[in-house]
């Protein structure tokens, strides 16, 4: 192998406790949906929707740098994919999701309800 | 050309083969840069359902209301199912990576007990998945689709969604039959008959004082669909076209017709995702049992197979969020 190993198990397990608990935390928040976090507005949508995001960058990361071991990788490896990945998503989303509100302007008020 | 780079690398082996850039092997390099560009495919599709959702921000479907079932149980359980689903697939991936450390330390039987496991997962999940489909195609209320395109669905008197079953009464009064095969002209059938017929569903609305109709319009205030008076139902429900019973690729009793399209894609091509990947890991599984890796002296196809196998993971992570919780 490239590079010498030890055993990672405790910290699998670790991140596995990690993961888990991000899990049911979304999954309770998905649930009870408290109202102060639901019904409110928090740049473009409401602050739960933010947690929920935020929530499933955290388990991604966990994912990626444990898991998939990309925190052993050399750093300009793990940076031509990441922040490819990362660049090219963030301008395709920013794009489309302006799009989509633009779309939605102009045909929203044509539909009679 | 030598001035312009600081180390010099025309070393034979350089050219030659034999070095490893970045020191990865060339198919751990490979199977990333597949990742990325299969990742990138995901981004399409899911950036694609948020453009969409943002077109129809005021009519989507509320997720807690599609997906509410719980295999052998009755009743609505919003989420649970998924978040199960979730879990298998989390827990999956830690026997897989478990795997990978086994290997590392060459440990052959740990090595094939932890594929076995990584594998049932995968197997446990695609039956789930297969599962929410089968629940969402039958699906659980049904509705009436308008002549503008409108899916209006019926409430009780406490705003609870009913099923069409729980107040429709009387004849189909449309004196339709299903055509089969048997019975046509020609050896050729007919598409399937809803179980209610329009007519039949407006007369029992009608006499039914305590059914109301609901719309996909939300209310930004409490983010709940719509409930129209009685009065306002009927006039929608006089421009009633068909009867919705469940989802597919043409109608959808939930709402948009393109909820149920991006649901049916982007579950099913990272369904598709983890039954290769499930292949993938049986091929790799009986390599590992025959010692194909002994041999070799080292594990890195598991490694590798591994880091497809959480990246199925990573997406599933993302489907999860922008399908279920968003």
């Amino acid at each position: 192998m490239a590079h010498a190993h030890e055993s990672n198990v405790k910290r699998i397990w670790m991140v596995f406790g990690l993961l888990s608990i991000v899990t049911i935390v979304e999954v309770g928040l998905g649930i009870v949906k408290p109202d102060a976090l639901y019904l409110t507005n928090f740049l473009g949508t409401s602050p739960l929707n933010w947690i929920f995001i935020i929530l499933t960058l955290v388990k991604a990361y966990y994912i990626t740098w444990t898991f998939m071991h990309m925190e052993g990788e050399k750093k300009w490896f793990r940076r031509a994919v990441v922040w490819t990945a990362v660049f090219l998503i963030c301008y395709l989303v920013t794009l489309l999701l302006i799009e989509g509100e633009y779309l939605n302007e102009t045909l929203a008020p044509l539909i009679r309800w | 050309m030598d001035a312009n780079v600081a180390i010099s690398s025309n070393k034979k082996e350089t050219w030659g083969g034999g070095t490893r850039p970045f020191n990865v092997s060339y198919g751990k390099m490979m199977m990333w840069f597949f990742i990325l560009s299969d990742a990138l495919t995901f981004s399409g599709f899911l950036a694609a359902y948020g453009l969409t959702r943002f077109k129809f921000i005021d009519s989507w479907p509320i997720a807690d209301e599609v997906f509410t079932h719980i295999p052998f149980i009755h009743g609505e359980f919003p989420m649970y199912y998924v978040a199960f689903m979730t879990f298998v697939l989390i827990f999956s991936s830690v026997t897989m990576v478990l795997a990978v450390d086994a290997g590392h330390k060459m440990q052959k039987t740990k090595v094939t007990w932890y594929m076995f496991a990584t594998i049932i997962g995968g197997l446990i999940f695609v039956g789930s998945q297969a599962w929410e489909w089968n629940t969402f195609i039958n699906g659980t209320y049904g509705a009436v689709k308008t002549t503008d395109g409108k899916i209006l669905q019926f409430v009780n008197n406490e705003g609870k969604q009913i099923a069409l079953a729980d107040f429709v009464v009387g004849d189909r009064m449309d004196v339709r039959e299903e055509h089969t095969r048997k019975n046509g002209l020609w050896f050729e059938s007919g598409e399937t008959l809803p179980q209610y017929s329009v007519a039949q569903i407006q007369a029992s609305y009608a006499s039914n004082p305590d059914v109301f109709i609901r719309t996909e319009l939300i209310d930004l205030e409490t983010r709940q669909k719509t409930i129209l008076s009685k009065e306002k139902g009927a006039s929608e429900l006089a421009k009633a076209r068909l009867v919705v019973e469940g989802a597919n690729l043409e109608v959808n009793e939930y709402g948009n017709t393109i909820f149920a399209d991006f649901f049916f894609f982007i579950t099913g091509f990272h369904g598709f995702h983890v039954f290769s990947g499930i292949v993938i890991n049986i091929i790799i599984f009986f390599n590992v049992i025959l010692g194909t890796y002994e041999r070799r002296g080292h594990y890195e196809m598991v490694e590798k197979v591994g880091l497809y196998w959480h990246f199925v993971d990573l997406v599933w992570v993302f489907v999860f969020t922008f399908f279920y919780l968003v």
